[in-house]
């Protein structure tokens, strides 16, 4: 479970440029959770997700993710709890680093830093993770992933933000980059990865059609605040009108 | 050529594989070069030329490294924790280690390898297997850092060198590896001044200047050659382009360079390889101008005489 109490972050404070980003948010995401979050330009989306991260610092308040205060844990400590995908496809993966480096660096955990990163048994696995995308990538774990398409690299740093089943996964606007068929499958993907492993999931998207028909919450985000609020019931009687006047508080 | 003087170039290219190993760290992998290099060299030669005159050559080589190991650390400090650009770090870290080297040497510009009048013993001592000697640790390198760079950790400084932005939201410590990367990138290049020391039986305050460029021509004429894909072939082609530049460089010394004029033979050649590329595009640029200014003037006639 996923907890903001009263968090509020201010950037260039004390200046004529100062800009609350997030004002005195508080929310509550439950486990299993998958919550679409729509929002303009400048609403606070992305600092709401980098203060979960460790990236934009709170200037008020608290982040507790499962029961455990985070608010000021630095943020590689915590990534290893928190899963996350880029709009930009190259932010994800390492593109020198074959598919299969870049997957053995995802799951590094547990064994020793000098153990072999991908041995013969982390190929077979890596393999059999890829061909269920359907993609053609398990005949490629040698190729550098800098080779690969947009939409093959994010289905793989995807996998990669998934495999040691993360605590909440974040995904900011992770099909935006992408043509429309790439996008269609990554969400598709995601989908299954979520209800597969039964992640809590948060996806910031500009696309009110994907908000709707993704995910059982969503919010919106607007001037730094949360202005809506729509659980489960209330999202499926939504309609893409409904949205649109919701934007124009 | 003759044949001794060739052994001779092979000898002490392979001396300076170990450096361009190093610094291949820094420039391929971690994407930043180091300028500490052209301290931490003299670092290396002078630990281990003391830890030799002392009678202990073997130990001298392993502290040299650990020296060296040092003086990358306190670059990475700089880096990281200091917020320090990564350039001028190195150089601070550089200029520091010539007042360093110096106390190390106890204030002699340089030290002569001699114990009681005679060449003191090391493992390059034997003339007839010292190439082997230099074969044998240039490969033991190139091994152990091909595998170090297939481990979890390998990986991750891999990573942080390739896709930072993408590391410092992942698990993984960017700082910690800038420590793990540079300490270990200049106790190679220390090795390789420890072994230059003991190869020529003396230890140069000066010996640093240019060290780092050196390094740097061999892993650009071993990527020019053999253009290699992986991290284990990119090592062994860094070292074989060291050797080769050794030869280059004593072919030059035999046309006529003075030994003063290397450096510049080493600038020209590192700018001149780099900037491929660029040349080729302005030629190419150049070669399509013409050819569309060309056609343009040949469909121009054209049209008139159709009037």
């Amino acid at each position: 479970m996923l907890e903001l109490n009263d968090v509020s972050v201010i950037f260039n404070e004390g200046t004529v440029l100062e800009k609350k980003a997030l004002d005195h948010v508080s929310i509550r995401i439950e486990p299993g959770q998958f919550v679409t979050i729509l929002g303009s330009n400048g609403a606070g989306k992305s600092t709401f997700f980098n203060v979960i991260t460790g990236f934009a610092k709170a200037k008020t308040g608290s982040v507790v993710l499962d029961g455990v205060d985070i608010t000021e844990m630095p943020e590689h400590v915590r990534s290893r709890s928190i899963g996350r995908l880029f709009q930009d496809p190259k932010q994800g993966t390492a593109p020198h680093l074959s598919v299969e480096e870049n997957m053995g660096l995802a799951c590094s955990s547990g064994r020793g830093p000098f153990a072999i990163a991908v041995r013969k048994k982390e190929e077979e696995e890596f393999r059999k993770m890829l061909e269920r995308l359907d993609m053609g990538l398990e005949t490629r774990l040698k190729t550098p992933i800098g080779l690969l398409s947009g939409g093959q690299r994010q289905a793989v740093a995807l996998l990669m933000a998934v495999t040691n089943t993360p605590k909440i996964l974040l995904l900011d606007e992770h099909t935006a980059a992408l043509d429309p068929i790439s996008a269609k499958k990554i969400l598709q993907v995601t989908n299954e990865v979520i209800e597969q492993n039964n992640i809590t999931a948060l996806m910031i998207t500009h696309n009110l059609r994907d908000a709707l028909e993704n995910g059982n919450r969503l919010l919106i985000f607007q001037d730094g605040k949360i202005t809506h609020d729509f659980n489960k019931e209330q999202k499926e009687k939504l309609t893409l009108e409904d949205l649109i006047h919701c934007y124009d508080v | 050529m003759s044949e001794a003087l060739l052994l001779n170039a092979i000898q002490l290219g392979l001396v300076f594989a170990v450096l361009s190993l190093g610094e291949y760290i820094t420039v391929n992998i971690m994407d930043s070069p180091d300028l500490t290099v052209d301290g931490s060299f003299v670092t290396g030669a002078a630990v281990c030329a003391m830890m030799t005159v002392a009678g202990m050559p073997n130990l001298g080589l392993l502290l040299s490294m650990v020296a060296g190991a040092i003086c990358g650390c306190i670059t990475a400090f700089l880096q990281t924790k200091m917020k320090i650009q990564p350039l001028l770090a190195g150089i601070l870290t550089m200029t520091a280690l010539y007042s360093i080297n110096l106390r190390i040497m106890q204030g002699t510009p340089t030290v002569n390898l001699y114990i009681a009048g005679k060449p003191a013993p090391t493992i390059l001592s034997n003339a007839s297997i010292r190439i082997y000697v230099l074969l044998a640790i240039v490969a033991v390198i190139i091994f152990l850092l091909s595998l170090f760079f297939k481990t979890n950790l390998g990986l991750m400084l891999r990573a942080s060198g390739d896709n930072e932005t993408m590391v410092r939201s992942s698990s993984i410590n960017v700082d910690h590896m800038k420590f793990i990367g540079l300490g270990l990138s200049n106790a190679l290049v220390a090795l390789s001044g420890a072994l230059l020391a003991q190869y020529q039986n003396f230890a140069d305050l000066q010996g640093g200047t240019g060290m780092l460029v050196l390094g740097l021509a061999g892993i650009i004429i071993g990527e020019a050659i053999f253009r290699p894909k992986h991290v284990g072939t990119g090592l062994a082609a860094a070292a074989i382009g060291a050797v080769l530049y050794r030869i280059l460089y004593t072919f030059a010394l035999r046309l006529g360079f003075a030994a003063g004029d290397m450096n510049l033979v080493s600038s020209v050649l590192v700018a001149l390889t780099i900037s491929i590329p660029a040349v080729q595009k302005y030629v190419r640029g150049w070669k399509e101008n013409k050819a569309r200014k060309a056609a343009l003037a040949s469909s121009k006639k054209g049209g008139q005489s159709h009037a």
